[in-house]
């Protein structure tokens, strides 16, 4: 049960205003990233120069909460030292991990800064305790964020052979594919979540109405297209509606949000360490109200144990900042496979 | 240069596969890599069956390596995995390592081995620190650039054999979630097989009929042949030692006939272009080699 009571909430800072909502609504962890492509969340007007890392991290230190740092885009050999400079700042400005990726990255940190508690991003892939034990022997990684491609079991298995933390994530966005290894918007416009922090990015989208609809293109290619009485949505590569055998419909994955709020108490009884909120994108009102629900829902699963059941006002709550306004369990309930 | 036969990614009944390695024991192909990378419900070849291919190969003199699955999820993924380390520690054929778990075992067992695509090596410290595993051989992400791999190369060992992916459909992504049973309503788990049908995947297109990706099963491929028939001198001259092919249902050995008439000066480009493009599955694409979107063709 002590891991039970430890479960920490990892939220989502893509901005100074985030960070102090994450804090305020009751984040143990905050996670953010500097302005530029050492990180997985790459966008315009997103992310923290050095100003706003450090009031960061004081505000969260002084109310004694965790910041974590994610540097984990993979360098390349001409751009290494960016890099390396950031996981040096990281360690001077005093953040609690920083969360990496490259293996590469990995020695140097360990080198480098030897104390810098280092976590493993779901970017690195890793769906497997071999592949997470590889990294805590390596690199001496202290916890693993999965990708969000193992069932409920499929997490227990991993938790049960291996000494680093699992963390996972909860709540958000929905990757279809396994992170640190899709190659599609690199495939489609050129720019690569791996190398450039970025998917589908917005300087690639452009939206036009036509007589048959609302039509989403990226890179000129259609994504969707939407009639008058449906939700447009951004066109996320894999979220669009193709053509497959003459059936159009969502072929790679519909927009709905991961939620995972029905399954705390097994998380907590299988003895997951944090859970993660994907967000960074989002505003600091969506921070706010996710963070407060969760807050709320893993005080009372610790309370309540096997007995928790989501109180429907925050199912309400979260639906009404959910991707497509609907969520799913995603890979955690195999049938969805 | 050497020329590779990349895994097949396709799912194909028994004898069709069997057929096809048969077929390539004959063909002027270097190295073959066997097994199954994708998806761990396709079973029609066992382990077993596997190894008989790589004998018929290994006596006809080819270089034998054993692909390991790329997503690995269950305990069962595991076991299969170790079966091939064990294999490879008999030292008659190689292991080709796509999943850091791989490494793990394959270092722990002291075999050398093949650095796979998906282990993102970005840059030359993550390279060597693999080399210091005992990867003798790195086949580098497609997604990359002919930059990044200069920038790579300038930082490599010295022993350390480059293989570069020159023809095929691009594999773009790995899903838990498998899209051809999803197009027939089906679950992963009893997906009918139906990727069976497909023998080089599933085209899906844009809502204005332009063909865009192709689904193959767990896997998402580009629509278009990645093709780098014409960059394969500046390849050699940078070091590169291996081509790799992707194998297609048809024609694979005029495929192969193309890149080794042009390697060995016996065919011009431009005739090997042209024929290539006769026997494509679709459009040819080279973006990502030029750090373009990778369905862009550079001239």
């Amino acid at each position: 049960m002590s891991v039970a009571n430890t479960m920490e909430l990892v939220c989502p800072a893509g901005s100074l205003p985030a960070l102090k909502a994450a804090v305020d609504n009751g984040a143990d962890c905050v996670y953010l990233g500097f302005r530029d492509e050492t990180n997985a969340r790459n966008f315009n007007g997103l992310n923290f120069d050095d100003a706003a890392m450090k009031e960061g991290i004081r505000y969260a230190h002084d109310r004694r909460k965790k910041v974590l740092l994610a540097l984990n885009t993979y360098p390349q050999s001409e751009n290494w030292q960016r890099w390396t400079r950031a996981v040096d700042r990281a360690a001077e400005y005093g953040v609690d991990a920083i969360i990496l990726a490259d293996p590469g990255l990995m020695a140097y940190a360990r080198k480098a800064h030897p104390n810098l508690r280092l976590h493993l991003s779901v970017q690195g892939s890793a769906t497997n305790y071999e592949a997470i034990n590889f990294y805590v022997e390596h690199f001496g990684i202290q916890r693993a964020v999965l990708p969000r491609v193992l069932s409920l079991p499929q997490v227990e298995q991993v938790i049960a052979n291996t000494q680093a933390e699992i963390e996972v994530f909860g709540f958000g966005g929905l990757c279809v594919m396994v992170e640190g290894r899709c190659s599609l918007s690199a495939y489609a416009t050129g720019t690569s979540p791996n190398c450039d922090g970025a998917c589908s990015p917005a300087k690639s989208v452009r939206w036009q109405q036509t007589e048959r609809g609302m039509e989403t293109r990226l890179n000129g290619i259609l994504i969707d297209r939407f009639k008058d009485d449906e939700r447009t949505g951004y066109p996320t590569l894999c979220k669009g509606r193709f053509d497959v055998e003459g059936e159009t419909y969502y072929a790679i994955e519909e927009p709905a949000s991961l939620n995972t709020l029905d399954m705390l108490p097994q998380l907590m009884a299988m003895g997951v360490s944090a859970i993660k909120i994907e967000g960074r994108q989002r505003s600091p009102t969506y921070v706010s109200q996710v963070t407060k629900v969760w807050r709320a829902a893993m005080d009372a699963c610790r309370r309540e144990g096997e007995k928790f059941v989501p109180r429907a006002a925050w199912m309400a709550d979260l639906n009404k900042v959910s991707e497509g306004q609907s969520h799913t369990l995603g890979a955690y309930y195999r049938p969805w496979k | 240069m050497k020329l590779a036969l990349g895994p097949l990614l396709y799912y194909w009944p028994r004898q069709t596969t069997m057929d096809f390695y048969a077929a390539m024991a004959e063909e002027p192909v270097d190295v073959v890599y066997l097994g199954e990378t994708v998806c761990s419900r396709r079973h029609e070849l066992r382990l077993a069956d596997w190894f008989e291919a790589a004998e018929g190969l290994l006596a006809a003199g080819k270089e034998v390596v054993l692909s390991s699955q790329s997503l690995l999820e269950s305990e069962s993924d595991l076991k299969t995995l170790r079966n091939l380390v064990e294999a490879g520690k008999e030292g008659r054929m190689g292991v080709e390592a796509n999943d850091m778990g791989a490494v793990r075992l394959l270092e722990a067992a002291g075999v050398p081995f093949v650095a796979g695509p998906t282990l993102n090596i970005f840059n030359g410290h993550t390279l060597a620190l693999l080399a210091g595993m005992g990867a003798t051989r790195w086949v580098m992400a497609p997604e990359m650039s002919r930059e990044q791999l200069a920038g790579v190369l300038a930082e490599s060992p010295k022993a350390m054999e480059t293989e570069i992916f020159v023809y095929g459909r691009l594999p773009l992504a790995w899903s838990a979630r498998c899209f051809t049973a999803r197009h027939f309503n089906l679950q992963k788990d009893a997906c009918e097989f139906r990727c069976l049908a497909y023998p080089d995947g599933l085209a899906l297109s844009t809502r204005e009929g332009e063909p865009f990706l192709t689904l193959n099963g767990i896997q998402t491929q580009s629509a278009k042949v990645y093709n780098l028939l014409p960059e394969l001198p500046e390849m050699e001259h940078m070091g590169v030692a291996l081509a790799r092919l992707s194998p297609q249902s048809e024609h694979m050995s005029e495929v192969i006939a193309q890149f080794r008439g042009y390697l060995d000066g016996k065919l011009e480009p431009g005739a090997a272009w042209n024929t290539l493009r006769t026997l494509e599955l679709s459009e040819p694409c080279n973006g990502f080699w030029y750090g373009k979107p990778g369905l862009n063709l550079i001239e």
